[in-house]
């Protein structure tokens, strides 16, 4: 299997998927993801495993519910507007407890929008994206190699903390190929899924739900969710970060956007400028500790989203102030190249003097 | 003395069926679905299949059934139960999947879930309780709700001008090659009530069986409360006046010869 393959990012996910070891697909057709339906109905037939085109997204979801609620490893995939019908389902995961991998390969919106690249689910994604007190673990990759070693790590994810995990693409790395491995690498220790619907022999019943209608229990149910996603806060942040120790002005960026601003990174260096980036990799839970201890020290902040600004939101929140958050980014399918980066960058340099004067009086 | 012969002689003939569970329900007097709860527990105890049947509840008044009936189960978004069950179906096809709806679940938000489950022939059993009406809501109209049925949103009667016809569910889904059986069945007297226990049998015998397709029974079930009738009044007005909207008998049977 260590073999190098060109594949586009929505096959590989597909068969990452399959090697990780999904039970299940469930899905129905919508650009710019499906060639993934396409794949994993053949392939899921190959291996012996459930594929079934649902009518809807509303009933794909609602399938990846009741395959999962029997233990089982299920998935699906949209794209923007699939997943905004999805969102019931997501809240009925994440309140009945119930492992799921959502993949979401973004386009424009809002609306029917286009079948180009976005970054404009990034809120719907890390805020829960449904109704309720709840979130989902949120993966952000940045090339095709990522997004295929994304799957297992969501599946594990998935069914260690028993709530829905969305892997969040764009139709830029869903379309493109990039030479890739698949390294079937060995899994975390998950625990038993006792609490699965096999049938009630020899034992009581078990029961899925997210109804509870006596007073105190449903506090008490959302309580036990946020002390689930403090441990994941705590465990589970993926982050990488690129000459930021002398860096005056720091990038912050996610998925393919990072792609760009790392070629516009490069080429500031390249011409002087103390610039570094740091890049999430899990949106949700999003890497607090390392932006702000990047605000420690004095430098501007640019977040660069192909959307009108949303993750620039979050920057904002853990850097309290301590440091100023700017943002640069193109809506509704817009892609900005390395030369729009870079100028914003070398607008920056001529800025900062005057904002360090600024802060200091 | 003789007497005293005859109490020890004396065996139960009729007692509370295992997967029915003992306690009370909260279900309002004469509501049909205690009726309805007892026949599936008594087929699942009869046809022995306790141990690997998952039920699905529904949202309505029948929401908390799986505090009634002793079997795995699991509660899903209003409609969608019928994509639930394609998922545990098809990924655990050694299991009976049976789905448990009313008719605001089944034949409003989740028409189309319900149709494409037919449509795909998932070896499902799914039990249809159409009370004409929304119970859990308080009484709104159901597309189930028949033509001058006064309800919390047709206050002044449905009139088929603005509201449209009722909603033969039973009709539209025999249509289907997918959907293998189908019938429609009363719980307003003893008579109609054995037939329904045979018709639900059959559906999820159908299943153990591992016949090709989806089983619907569709039981026309009393809501005294919101029909504002009294129990017995309303056993009586749905075998009179509901049967007049939905037709008792078996739409379909491909088991079974022309």
């Amino acid at each position: 299997m260590n073999e190098r393959v060109l594949m586009c990012g929505n096959e590989a996910l597909a068969e990452a998927a399959i090697i990780a070891g999904c039970d299940a697909y469930f899905g129905y057709p919508i650009t710019p993801q499906n060639e993934i339906t396409a794949y994993m109905s053949r392939r899921m037939a190959e291996e012996g495993r459930v594929f079934v085109q649902s009518e809807s997204e509303l009933a794909a979801i609602n399938m990846v519910f009741g395959a999962s609620a029997t233990g089982k490893r299920a998935m699906t995939s949209s794209s923007s507007p699939g997943i905004s019908l999805m969102q019931e389902g997501i809240s009925y995961l994440a309140g009945a407890e119930l492992p799921a991998v959502v993949v979401n390969v973004m386009r424009g919106g809002p609306g029917l929008g286009n079948i180009a690249p976005s970054q404009g689910d990034y809120f719907q994604a890390t805020r829960g994206g449904g109704h309720g007190d709840y979130r989902t673990i949120v993966l952000g990759p940045w090339s095709v190699q990522e997004l295929v070693d994304c799957m297992p790590l969501a599946f594990d994810l998935a069914d260690q903390y028993r709530m829905p995990v969305v892997v969040l693409a764009d139709g830029i790395l869903g379309q493109m190929m990039e030479p890739i491995v698949f390294q079937k690498k060995p899994g975390r220790e998950l625990p038993p899924k006792d609490w699965a619907l096999t049938g009630a022999q020899g034992r009581e019943q078990n029961i899925v739900r997210s109804l509870w209608l006596v007073e105190g229990v449903l506090e008490e149910l959302n309580y036990k969710l946020q002390a689930k996603y403090e441990q994941i806060q705590k465990n589970e942040v993926l982050c990488e970060q690129y000459e930021v120790d002398d860096a005056e002005i720091i990038l912050v960026a996610y998925g393919i956007a990072a792609r760009i601003v790392r070629g516009a990174v490069d080429k500031a260096r390249q011409e002087g400028i103390k610039v570094g980036w740091i890049r999430p990799i899990t949106l949700w839970p999003f890497p607090t500790e390392q932006i702000s201890k990047a605000a420690e020290q004095f430098r501007i902040f640019l977040t660069v989203e192909m959307s009108l600004g949303q993750m620039v939101e979050d920057v904002k929140l853990v850097i309290a102030g301590k440091a100023p958050v700017l943002f640069y980014g193109r809506p509704g399918g817009g892609v900005p190249t390395v030369e729009e980066i870079l100028d914003k960058i070398r607008q920056l340099t001529i800025r900062k003097s005057k904002i360090k004067i600024k802060c200091k009086m | 003395m003789t007497f005293c012969v005859i109490l020890i002689a004396m065996k139960p003939v009729f007692t509370r069926t295992p997967t029915f569970k003992d306690c009370p329900t909260h279900y309002c007097p004469g509501c049909g679905h205690g009726i309805a709860h007892r026949l599936i527990a008594e087929t699942i105890d009869e046809l022995g299949i306790r141990g690997r049947t998952i039920g699905i509840a529904p949202v309505g008044c029948s929401v908390l059934a799986y505090n009634y009936l002793d079997v795995d189960m699991v509660e899903v978004a209003h409609g969608r139960a019928p994509a639930v069950a394609t998922g545990m179906k098809r990924t655990n096809p050694d299991k009976i999947i049976f789905s448990y709806q009313g008719d605001g679940d089944l034949a409003a938000i989740g028409t189309a879930e319900i149709i494409h489950a037919a449509h795909r022939a998932e070896q499902i059993t799914v039990i249809f309780i159409n009370n004409a009406v929304f119970g859990m809501t308080g009484g709104q109209m159901a597309p189930t709700t028949i033509l001058g049925q006064v309800t919390a949103t047709t206050q002044r009667g449905r009139n088929a001008r603005s509201e449209g016809y009722p909603l033969q569910i039973s009709e539209l889904l025999a249509v289907l090659p997918g959907a293998i059986y189908v019938e429609r069945c009363a719980l307003s007297s003893p008579a109609q009530i054995r037939k329904a226990k045979k018709a639900i049998k059959h559906a999820f015998k159908l299943q153990v069986d591992g016949a090709d397709g989806l089983s619907l029974v569709e039981l026309l079930s009393p809501c005294p409360t919101y029909w504002r009738m009294s129990p017995a009044k309303a056993m009586e007005w749905l075998e009179k006046e509901m049967t007049k909207s939905f037709p008792l008998g078996c739409l379909k049977d491909v088991t079974r010869g022309p």
